[in-house]
């Protein structure tokens, strides 16, 4: 296997470059996570949550959309299985992003990888399919970009339960639209062609709609559930049409 | 500080379930051979994620969400960095907000 040596041998050459980029790339979105993660905390200690439980909490479970849901249910006495339940549906869609970033880790040996994904937030996963997609993924750029937004998160949380209410209303800045901003630039550096017009439609229309009717989170799994059967509709077992056309990327 | 048992509790659980829904799509894939359809659909996963993320946002909220979102994607278009689309996008949402 000369390709999976020299891709080891790669990894190992820029390891040191590997983690800067990852964190480089987290910077950004630290800005956001800090806001959530202050605002997050400050809503925690007014659903009756210590600090301590609030640093607990981001620790082990590390998903924003898990523990605003998690407060929103916070009652006295704690309903165990009911806010885990909805941690176990707010996640659903990341079964989706772990199948589909799957190739991505090939180069990691499973334990590892097994640990990685438990880092897996949608940032990291959508930075790291484009880096793979720019041939340029290894293990050490996962690891310095999941780092900077675990300890981000982690200290914003925390900062926001001991400090209270500092941002009053995220809103009035326009702080709010900080991870749209980062996710339509991810989108943009994911597209391929006009074959992906078909399932981009379709979750959109999904999503929007799952999110006008149904309450709750269920939109995103919705959105990612109503693309993949839309490209899985639209496949035909045609020769090669292969579109993996090189230098598309000019960055 | 305080740490309630049953708050104790819930935070495993949460980190539990959130944990094997993560990994859960890696164990999958790894276990079963997906067919060429299967692996055209895992492939259209991600954008549709990331639009399922922003859709709502940016074409069912309001006129300040969508003009973010168009500031950013113009940005974006641009291949600028990341950092002038989420100042753009900001300042889009701000500006509009503030002449409605």
């Amino acid at each position: 296997m000369t390709g999976n040596a020299s891709l080891i041998q790669a990894s190992q050459l820029t390891a040191r470059a590997q983690l800067l980029a990852g964190a480089g790339q987290a910077l950004p979105v630290v800005a956001g996570v800090a806001i959530f993660g202050t605002v997050w905390g400050a809503l925690a200690v007014q659903a009756g949550l210590s600090p301590l439980e609030v640093a607990l909490m981001s620790g082990l479970v590390f998903s924003g959309a898990a523990q605003f849901v998690a407060i929103e249910l916070w009652s006295s006495p704690v309903a165990v299985g009911t806010i885990a339940f909805a941690s176990l549906l707010v996640g659903l869609r990341h079964v989706l992003m772990g199948a589909s970033i799957e190739p991505v880790l090939r180069s990691v040996r499973p334990r590892h990888a097994y640990l990685a994904l438990f880092f897996m937030v949608d940032e990291a996963w959508a930075m790291s399919l484009r880096r793979a997609g720019q041939g340029k993924f290894g293990i050490q750029f996962y690891i310095g970009l999941c780092g900077l937004l675990y300890l981000s998160w982690l200290t914003t949380t925390v900062a926001g339960a001991l400090l209270g209410g500092l941002v009053a209303d995220p809103a009035r800045y326009g702080f709010d639209v900080v991870f749209t901003a980062v996710f339509v630039v991810l989108i943009v550096g994911l597209w391929q062609g006009k074959r992906d017009i078909a399932p981009w439609a379709a979750s959109a229309v999904a999503a929007i709609a799952c999110h006008r009717w149904v309450p709750g989170n269920w939109y995103i799994f919705a959105g990612g559930a109503a693309g993949l059967l839309t490209a899985v509709l639209l496949w035909s077992p045609l020769p090669p049409q292969s579109t993996e056309s090189a230098g598309s990327d000019a960055g | 500080m305080r740490v309630d048992p049953a708050a104790l509790a819930a935070i495993a659980a949460m980190g539990l379930a959130t944990y094997v829904t993560r990994i859960a799509g890696y164990w999958l894939v790894r276990r079963f051979t997906l067919s060429g359809r299967i692996s055209a659909g895992l492939q259209a996963v991600p954008g549709a994620i990331l639009i399922a993320l922003i859709a709502p946002a940016a074409f069912a909220t309001g006129l300040a969400e969508s003009g973010a979102a168009a500031a950013a994607l113009l940005i974006a278009m641009l291949r600028w960095p990341m950092l002038v689309a989420i100042i753009a996008s900001a300042a889009a949402a701000a500006g509009i907000r503030a002449f409605i």
